[in-house]
This record gives C-alpha cells, sequence and structure tokens, in this order.
C-alpha cells in the first residue's frame, strides 16, 4: 500500500494558521502585551477580563488562536532553518523540534482553557 | 537494475553521476534585498509564536487569579518583554501584510466567471481585518 503522505494535513494546519495570526494575533497582542501593561489605554478590571475568558465560546476562541498559529510557526520555521541555514541533514530533529512544540502548545491550551476557573 | 553480468564482460568502472553543485554561502540571505525579505517573512513565525505563548502566560495568569494576573502585567513592563514584543509586533503586522498579499495571489475567486483583481481581494481582506480588530478591542474593552 502506498504511504500516506502527512505533507498535505501540515500546510493546511499552516495555511489556517496564518489566517488566523494574520487576522487575529496583531490586535490581541498590542492590547495584552504592550497597551494593558503599559497603561497607554486604560485596561479592563481582571474580573471584565475573567469573566470573558470563562465563556465557552471564548475559550474556544483562544484555543483556535492558540493552536493554529503554533502550527503555522513549526511549519515556517523548519523550512527556515532547512533553507537559512542549509541544515536539511538535521531534519529529524528540526521536525521534533518544531511539530513536537506546537502540540506541546496545542495540549496546554488546551489543559489551561478546559481547566479554566 | 540487475542486469546479468557475462563472464566475459571486460573491466569496467560504474557510472556514476554527480549532480554539479556550488557550495552556496550560508549567509545568502544577506546578500540581495528580495532574499533577506523574503527570509524576514519566514521568520515572522517566530513572533507568531512569541504571541502565542504571551496568550497562554496570559490564559493561565487569569485562571489563577488577580496576584498572578498582576505579576503576569509587572512582567510584561519590564524592558526586555517590551522589546521582545515590540519586534514581535513588528512582525506579526509583516506577517499580516505578506499573507494578504499572498492570499490575492492564491485565492481565484470568480465573480460572473471573470476573475476578482488580486487588489480587490487583498482590499477587502485588510477591511475584514480591521472590522474584526475592531470587534476584538470592543470585547476586550466594553
Amino acid at each position: 500500500m502506498a504511504k500516506r503522505p502527512i505533507e498535505p494535513l501540515f500546510w493546511t494546519l499552516f495555511s489556517g494558521g496564518g489566517v488566523i495570526s494574520a487576522f487575529f494575533v496583531p490586535v490581541l497582542l498590542f492590547l495584552i502585551a504592550l497597551a494593558f501593561p503599559l497603561r497607554w489605554i486604560a485596561p479592563p478590571s481582571y474580573e471584565a477580563l475573567h469573566n470573558l475568558v470563562s465563556l465557552p465560546l471564548s475559550r474556544l476562541f483562544l484555543f483556535v488562536v492558540c493552536s493554529l498559529p503554533l502550527f503555522h510557526w513549526a511549519h515556517r520555521f523548519r523550512y527556515t532553518l532547512y533553507d537559512g541555514l542549509q541544515i536539511k541533514h538535521l531534519s529529524e530533529f528540526i521536525n521534533v523540534l518544531c511539530y513536537g512544540g506546537a502540540i506541546v502548545g496545542t495540549v496546554v491550551s488546551a489543559y489551561l482553557l478546559w481547566n479554566f476557573h | 537494475m540487475n542486469v546479468p553480468v557475462s563472464r566475459s564482460a571486460p573491466p569496467h568502472t560504474p557510472y556514476h553521476p554527480r549532480w554539479y553543485r556550488t557550495r552556496v554561502s550560508t549567509y545568502w540571505w544577506m546578500l540581495q534585498w528580495s532574499y533577506f525579505r523574503f527570509v524576514l517573512r519566514e521568520l515572522t513565525s517566530l513572533g507568531v509564536a512569541y504571541s502565542c505563548v504571551i496568550l497562554l502566560c496570559w490564559i493561565r495568569a487569569l485562571s489563577r487569579g488577580p496576584e498572578a494576573y498582576e505579576v503576569l502585567e509587572k512582567r510584561l513592563a519590564s524592558p526586555v518583554v517590551i522589546l521582545l514584543t515590540v519586534i514581535s509586533l513588528l512582525l506579526v503586522l509583516f506577517h499580516t501584510i505578506t499573507w494578504f498579499r499572498l492570499s490575492a495571489d492564491a485565492m481565484v475567486v470568480r465573480v460572473g466567471g471573470k476573475r476578482v483583481p488580486g487588489v480587490l481581494i487583498s482590499a477587502s481582506n485588510y477591511v475584514a481585518w480591521l472590522v474584526v480588530s475592531g470587534i476584538l478591542a470592543w470585547l476586550l474593552l466594553r
């Protein structure tokens, strides 16, 4: 039997993650990691944010926003290492590092959001 | 290939074709602006990964309680983290721009048998991006 190539799956995750990163990540990073901590904008109260993230729909959204872009990173960074540094002979190590990292991140986000309280 | 060798075959060396490949410098991508931009576009993935990690820390702190959240806010306001965040934000924005430009080439949308020009697809992506960003900001700041 012919071996089923896994590449299309990774490419789909890459592409989906690319869309999610392009649309959602800039505003979230700007607000959460810059504007709120530096008080450029009056940040919402802890309770308000907590209530917002507690909603099942928010958690589902955050799960998608955390996990898919990680697979986007894994795919892109893998090829950057291959081509940029010309280290294709280390492919197995790089694959484990990149996709392993994405899988770990996905599991962590699922755990955090499932047990959010 | 298994070619039966007859005993009378004259002594010979098997033909080993070898590719002619010049060695490319490890720094090939620094030699030309377009190459550098390509690698920069690929490296935007690091900004994306950084954002995911920050988001996960944020969710964790929110889940742990107000004290943990305050600690996170302080860490996010430290100079090193601010620098990393600003670099990542620039990378992510570059990703958004290049992604929309790319999708204009990749997406073939036909209306009434005619292909919608790429500029329109990019433009509609930008509009959607602004709307989505506005909605997210409103939800967070409400």
